[in-house]
């Protein structure tokens, strides 16, 4: 089982008491943040109707600037979720690029090439 | 947190060989890797439900509200809207939130706290697993039903099916909303039931003492990541299909 050619990573991320209370607290921050933001998500998503808003010409910014807030909010929360709670911050940088900057490169382009189809298809279709 | 992975080491030392140039565990690398496809696999999804929606949308149908449709809570018929996947979604962030103590718990070598933490977090999945069994039973063969996926059921209460300029029934629309739902949502319970079993797995392992004899806890760090993304994809299906 004991091989001297691996390095174990893990006995290095190894922390004390006094560290721990430190990170508890951090992960109790992040916890209550992530909490504020889906309640204030709910409630948007309650009081604002997107039927009732989209249907009046005068109104129909009100739901686009909300449509672009949930999207903020939740980049923010997946942020708090990958940086903090899967400890990709804390990992070293050629890591945490190697595994965000493929992934949101495509990610980008599928998004504007499914979306831009979708309009063109819309237009020819049915 | 982790020493090793702030420690200034030279390049050519750290890409010289004998050693990762990330400071990572092959475990924990390839669990990144797969998450990294894993997370394409959801993109894909979720960007044709964007796909389907803006061509119908374009053609000028409407697409159903989904706070008109998920208006339920188990145990009363009162009309209450978003709130129990609302519910559903802190459940999940409390879990992961658990999972993330775990880990703490195992960097302290802290056995009991790893296992009362664990243990929770596989609480938290199963109550998930089990508001999307309701969620699914009530929409599809509750007397609530709201959406489906074939265009004459009897069961449906509400009437969305979606007619151009000329009377003609379309066939996207609801139908492909019904489909999308029971798709993304039944990929994603199944990523939460697997997490689920294998945070069960780990547990059993954590009471049996097997990571105190190894000396270290990186096996729950791996399930605790797998754990982690689960509830990231569920951040972006509440908000692409119930919120916008």
């Amino acid at each position: 089982m004991e091989r001297d050619d691996i390095i174990e990573y893990s006995l290095h991320a190894h922390h004390s008491e006094e560290e721990g209370v430190k990170i508890r607290k951090k992960i109790y921050q992040v916890t209550a943040w992530m909490t504020i933001i889906t309640i204030l998500e709910v409630i948007v998503g309650i009081y604002c109707s997107r039927t009732a808003l989209m249907s009046n010409e005068d109104t129909k910014w009100i739901w686009e600037s909300i449509k672009i807030g949930y999207i903020a909010l939740t980049l923010l929360k997946a942020g708090f979720i990958v940086l903090i709670f899967m400890h990709l911050g804390d990992e070293r940088k050629n890591l945490k690029w190697m595994i965000l900057a493929p992934y949101i490169a495509f990610i980008i382009y599928l998004i504007f090439i499914g979306l831009y189809e979708a309009i063109a298809i819309g237009e020819v279709m049915y | 947190m982790s020493a090793e992975a702030t420690k200034a080491i030279e390049p050519k030392v750290l890409w010289g060989g004998g050693r990762s140039p990330f400071s990572l565990s092959y475990g924990k690398m390839m669990m990144w890797f797969f998450l990294v496809s894993d997370a394409l696999t959801f993109g894909g999804l979720l960007v044709s439900l964007g796909f389907a929606r803006h061509a119908a949308v374009t053609n000028g149908w409407s697409w159903p509200q989904s706070d008109q449709v998920f208006t339920h809570f188990p145990g009363t018929h009162a009309h209450l809207p978003l709130l129990y996947v609302a519910l559903m979604t802190f459940i999940l962030i409390i879990s992961s939130v658990t999972m993330v103590l775990a880990v703490e718990a195992g960097h302290r070598m802290d056995k009991k706290k790893v296992t009362l933490w664990l243990a929770l977090t596989v609480v938290g999945g199963l109550v998930f697993v089990g508001s999307q069994v309701w969620e699914w039973s009530t929409y599809i063969a509750g007397p609530d039903g709201d959406i489906t996926t074939w265009a004459d059921n009897a069961t449906l209460k509400q009437n969305f099916f979606l007619t151009d300029a000329n009377g003609n029934l379309g066939v996207a629309g609801p139908q492909a909303y019904a489909m999308f739902f029971f798709f993304i949502t039944g990929f994603h319970g199944f990523h939460v039931f697997s997490g689920v079993v294998i945070n069960f797995i780990i547990l059993m392992n954590v009471m049996g003492g097997t990571y105190e004899r190894r000396g270290h806890y990186e096996m729950v760090e791996k399930v605790g990541l797998y754990w982690h993304f689960v509830d990231l994809v569920w951040v972006f299906v509440f908000t692409f299909y119930y919120l916008l």
